[in-house]
């Protein structure tokens, strides 16, 4: 049984039969998804053991077969998707009943199916088509609510996502033009610096930050995290933005590393110091708690973009490692916080029909758990002693003054602020009401999930840190 | 020669494409635009496959095909969601 092929597979599966039995879509999605998360496991032990994995698809090699791929990197933000994705199903199978059960979970499973296929592929090419299916089974659960407000935001964001798309399709083109090989090892060995390199550098990076929404394209994505449904809110902040920053960060480290120069570097820097405080500031001032959740995605992507000037200016070595085990502490951290939040968001603006910031007070009394929930993913958002984003923050800080950039410390600290000025103004006005609540969970199929999220990113990350070193360091001394 | 020719056409229709793709605020000509630019990256894979002696390289050719089939689904769902938003419309 080859694992990867599996976890490509499996998903497609279970999307195409939800397809053609769509009164049995919940069950089917439910089975789907546990089977997903069963063979993102399998190639997680196995990348845990090898190290590195690869296959070629139905024994056609590379150029004309497809190749998949796994190591340490991707292997991370597979158990990611894994967990928040089973979190995701299970409430939404609760979450959706009728008509909209039907068209969720074919597109849910496609997109599972585009994550775990991004993750894993070997080839630019295919990188591409993944990139695709996510953008358009994204930009069709995001239209899920029907209203107008979530169809225009979704039609901004379908263009937004082609033009990101169709300009890495040309840097991969120029790629191909110039070293016949669409492998992404095969072209790294072959790449030399020059003007088609840097071409393709810049259309490929350029295209992917306005999928991964760095500031200034960041604009689509507040009103369409914001008019999707929950569970689909969830998924498009914590999963799908993620994948274009994965694969930044894969071309940036891995293809065009003899190619960055620090001008580059600083200027993602600088965007991205520019988003968390744009992006906190307006979460601050925002009056809904989902535009409030989406702005604070636009300033916690910032977050990741200060990280290729510190790469840049630190050499190979543990200071790098730890670096990068930073970086994806808080590429997980966030996915398992922001998603808790969309999901805690959902169950507060189902029970009592609107999500106003001004208008929460008694959540805490009626909806003690889930009133938690917003407070662990609070204190993971923040960075917050025990939580995996504290533990990379607390890195990140660290390679900045190694580095002796100082300007990115300021940013940090003054995001961090303002995170946690946002955290308090939701909850301060949460619990502003007296009576003890009758009991701790109102409704577990819906709560749990989210609240599960929340303590993996508040507190299981932060703790269980350790065996994330070895895993990105490939082998199994972990060294 | 017919290379160069195939593969100036094709930067110039990108470059054409992403312009009126920017400037245009109607969908239907933001839709065209994009799938100029389609074509444009098409027409550089199609100069490429090019092996003078040789037969043509294949591997741009199965490129161009995903790349059509992707457009063509890219466009369908963003006129449907057009259309919706169009039957939505409370003026009209």
């Amino acid at each position: 049984m080859d694992s990867l092929a599996l976890a490509v597979a499996l998903p497609l599966l279970a999307a195409l039969l939800a397809t053609v039995w769509p009164a049995r879509a919940t069950l089917l999605g439910l089975l789907g998804a546990l089977a997903t998360a069963a063979a993102a496991l399998m190639v997680i032990t196995e990348v845990w053991e090898h190290g590195q994995l690869s296959t070629a698809l139905g024994g056609w090699d590379i150029p004309l077969g497809i190749a998949l791929a796994a190591d340490g990197l991707s292997a991370a933000l597979l158990a990611m998707t894994a967990l928040v994705g089973l979190a995701i199903s299970l409430y939404a199978a609760a979450y959706f009943d009728g008509r909209q059960a039907m068209h969720f979970w074919p597109l849910w499973l496609l997109l599972w199916t585009a994550l775990n296929g991004l993750f894993l592929a070997g080839d630019l090419f295919n990188l591409y088509v993944t990139l695709e299916l996510l953008g358009l089974s994204a930009v069709a659960l995001g239209a899920l609510g029907g209203d107008r407000a979530a169809v225009a935001a979704s039609l901004r964001y379908l263009l937004v996502s082609l033009l990101g798309s169709i300009s890495y399709l040309l840097g991969v083109v120029l790629l191909y033009t110039a070293h016949g090989s669409l492998d992404l090892a095969r072209v790294a060995a072959a790449l030399q610096p020059g003007p088609v390199a840097a071409a393709a550098m810049t259309l490929m990076i350029g295209g992917l930050t306005m999928k991964a929404a760095l500031f200034p394209l960041h604009f689509w994505l507040p009103p369409a995290h914001a008019s999707a449904p929950a569970p689909v809110s969830a998924a498009l902040s914590a999963l799908v933005v993620k994948a274009a920053v994965y694969l930044i960060l894969r071309l940036w480290l891995d293809l065009f590393a003899p190619l960055v120069t620090t001008g580059a570097a600083m200027l993602l820097g600088g965007l991205g110091a520019a988003a968390v405080i744009w992006g906190s500031w307006r979460a601050l001032h925002a009056e809904r708690l989902k535009l409030l959740a989406a702005y604070s995605t636009v300033a916690q992507i910032g977050y990741l973009f200060l990280f290729p000037p510190l790469f840049q200016a630190t050499p190979p070595g543990p200071g790098r490692d730890d670096l990068l085990a930073a970086l994806v502490l808080m590429i997980l951290t966030h996915g398992f916080a922001k998603s808790a939040l969309f999901l805690a968001v959902g169950v507060i603006q189902k029970r009592s029909g609107h999500d106003r910031i001004a208008e929460l007070g008694g959540t805490a009394q009626r909806l003690p758990a889930t009133t938690f929930t917003l407070g662990l993913a609070g204190i993971a958002l923040i960075g917050l002693p025990p939580s995996g984003s504290f533990t990379g923050k607390w890195l990140l800080l660290n390679g900045a003054f190694a580095s002796g950039q100082w300007g990115w410390i300021l940013v940090i600290l003054t995001g961090t602020l303002m995170t946690a000025a946002y955290v308090f103004r939701v909850l301060s006005r949460a619990f502003n009401l007296e009576p003890t609540p009758p009991g701790f969970v109102t409704d577990a199929r819906t709560e749990l999930p989210a609240l599960l999220l929340a303590a993996i990113a508040a507190i299981g990350l932060g703790l269980a840190a350790a065996p994330l070193w070895p895993l990105l360091g490939g082998g199994e001394d972990g060294t | 020669m017919t290379e160069l020719l195939f593969g100036g056409a094709g930067i110039l229709l990108f470059a054409m494409g992403l312009w009126s793709f920017l400037v245009h605020e109607p969908l239907l000509r933001k839709l065209i635009a994009f799938n100029v630019m389609g074509s444009g990256v098409f027409h550089i894979l199609v100069a490429i496959s090019e092996r003078g002696a040789l037969r043509p390289d294949p591997v741009p050719h199965a490129l161009v095909l995903t790349g059509i089939v992707v457009a063509v689904s890219a466009t369908a769902l963003a006129l449907a969601l057009d259309r919706r938003l169009d039957d939505e419309d409370p003026d009209g």
